[in-house]
């Protein structure tokens, strides 16, 4: 069963004023996304400008927090000491904008079940003043 | 508008090529070996160093551990005394070969007549003392290139690779035994090729037996790690004439960035960046596809090797796996030979410099035991995976 531990600290990103509310949304249960105010579209990575319309409204924007595995990794190498192995490294497209595509770790279920176009949603893990948006299966398995 | 004015990169010329040994740990420093390398190159184009009049390196000195370049202009400056007009190592451009498209550019403003172009690597005595391979180190935070990737346990670019190589799995259906031609090619030209470093036989029960690393790919398809330096001399066209090897022409050159160049939000995560780069290198030739002779795919990892064949047009879209199925069409005497000396996961992770070090030797007929009997006129060269991408090509008359 894939769980969350993989035996050593997640590695942490440096964080600013522009991807401050991806990695904290997850206090308040919410993975934020830019989006523009007047087209609708997400940007990400995200940055106050929209490549669509050229507005400057582009803000966080709490998402369904679904999506789906558009591919993924299962890792079988050990490369630091400690590091528990197999673990799926996936790329997640959110529900709402196939582009917007996250890196994550597929937890909370056998690493054989996971599948391109599996349907996941999102849960958070809190590291230190971050909270890492991990996926887990919304799909019956 | 003649076409040399039009297409600066054909009023350029590769006339001399330099290769340090190539090893899995040299007892000499990164700067001994690019001294070899560049001297053997500049001898090899007749010159001397008072003809170089600029430099170019990928990706530059990155002052620390790991290996990756160890090695910037300004120590090869200093230690061969040049005297030079224009100089540029930036890491940021169209994969390894933005050195090379760099040299173009400044011949085409008139900077320079002969470029030094040089690659560096020691990471096969880096890997000895540390894991220098990790991206990211734990306890502190990730100012770097893959931040989006730091928390999710991505030590190594073979990590982020898989999931793009799935993805082309998933869409072509190409299976385990075609996709291990590419490593099983480069194992038999490796054995031809006396610097490759790994030459022993390989089977392709012995690739199926080894160690996967991240789904699909297997320790057979990763490069290997290696110390040692290649240096090319690329030249005017019209001061190659009268040096001592025949001229090779840079026939066409794909340097674009008309996609997303993101190792996360890359437009197509099963044809990479390729498709665009390919298409630009084309529309400044004409030839064809199947007007080349043989091809040095960069092979970081087999699969860029796969949709290089692609997406340079040597076979259909997703058809790679039958086109290599049996390992013929891919071998020295099949209708196109690619990565003839072994490639990076056998003669060694010289970094799409040991592609274009190999391709001028087979073009000046000069490879060994391993050259291509046809006749050759023409070489296509790819580099780099994910959001990078860079092609040319190469032509002797
Ligand atoms: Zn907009």
């Amino acid at each position: 069963m894939l769980d969350l531990d993989q035996g050593v600290p997640r590695p942490l990103p440096a964080t600013n004023a522009d991807t401050q509310a991806y990695w904290t949304g997850g206090e308040r249960g919410e993975l934020l996304i830019f989006r523009c105010a007047d087209c609708e579209y997400y940007v990400h990575p995200p940055v106050a400008f929209c490549p669509k319309c050229e507005s400057r409204k582009v803000a966080p924007s709490a998402t369904s927090g679904k999506g789906v595995i558009t591919s993924f990794t299962v890792n079988h190498k050990q490369w630091l000491p400690s590091l528990k192995v197999p673990y799926v490294v996936a790329l997640v497209s959110i529900a709402e904008q196939e582009d917007v595509r996250l890196v994550s770790n597929i937890v909370h279920c056998e690493v054989d079940a996971v599948y391109i176009g599996m349907p996941v949603k999102v849960l958070f893990e809190e590291n230190e003043d971050l909270w890492v948006p991990l996926f887990e299966p919304d799909v019956a398995l | 508008m003649n076409s040399a004015s039009k297409y600066p990169e054909k009023n350029t010329a590769i006339t001399g090529i330099g290769q340090s040994e190539i090893s899995r740990g040299s007892s000499k420093t990164g700067l001994e070996l690019t001294v070899d390398a560049c001297m053997e190159a500049i001898t090899n184009a007749g010159l001397s160093r008072a003809d170089i009049d600029g430099i170019a390196t990928w990706p530059g000195a990155d002052y620390n551990a790991s290996g990756f370049s160890p090695v910037g202009i300004p120590h090869i400056q200093d230690a061969l005394r040049l005297e030079l007009n224009w100089y540029s190592g930036a890491p940021e451009g169209p994969g390894q070969f933005a050195a090379i498209f760099d040299a173009i550019g400044a011949i085409a403003a008139g900077l320079c007549k002969h470029v030094l172009v040089f690659r560096t690597l020691t990471e096969a005595t880096a890997r000895k003392t540390a894991f220098a391979n990790a991206l990211m180190t734990s306890g502190q935070r990730d100012h770097g290139l893959f931040q989006w990737y730091s928390p999710y346990h991505t030590y190594a670019a073979a990590i982020q690779q898989a999931m793009y190589f799935q993805a082309y799995v998933h869409r072509s259906g190409i299976r385990e035994e075609q996709y291990a031609q590419i490593a099983l090619n480069g194992r038999r030209n490796a054995a031809l090729n006396p610097k490759a470093v790994y030459r022993s036989p390989m089977s392709l029960e012995d690739y199926l037996a080894s160690p996967m690393i991240s789904t699909p790919i297997r320790m057979f398809d990763c490069d290997v790690p290696i110390d040692g330096s290649t240096a090319i001399i690329i030249s005017r066209w019209d001061c190659a004439q009268d040096l001592p090897n025949k001229p090779i022409k840079i026939e066409a050159i794909g340097s674009s960035m008309a996609y997303r160049n993101s190792w996360t939000q890359l437009d197509a995560l099963d044809t990479q960046a390729q498709p665009k780069v390919a298409e630009m290198m084309w529309s400044r030739t004409d030839l064809k596809p199947k007007d080349v002779d043989f091809a040095e795919l960069y092979d970081g990892f087999s699969f860029h090797s796969i949709n290089w064949l692609e997406n340079f047009g040597f076979c259909e879209r997703y058809g790679a796996g039958d086109f290599i199925d049996g390992g013929h069409n891919i071998a020295l005497d099949g209708m196109l030979p690619i990565n003839t000396n072994g490639g990076a996961l056998s003669a060694g992770r010289m970094h799409a410099y040991g592609q274009v070090h190999e391709a001028c030797l087979q073009l000046w007929r000069g490879a060994g035991e391993r050259q291509i009997a046809k006749p050759l006129n023409v070489a296509a060269l790819s580099t780099a995976g994910g959001p990078l991408a860079g092609a040319m090509l190469l032509t002797v008359d």
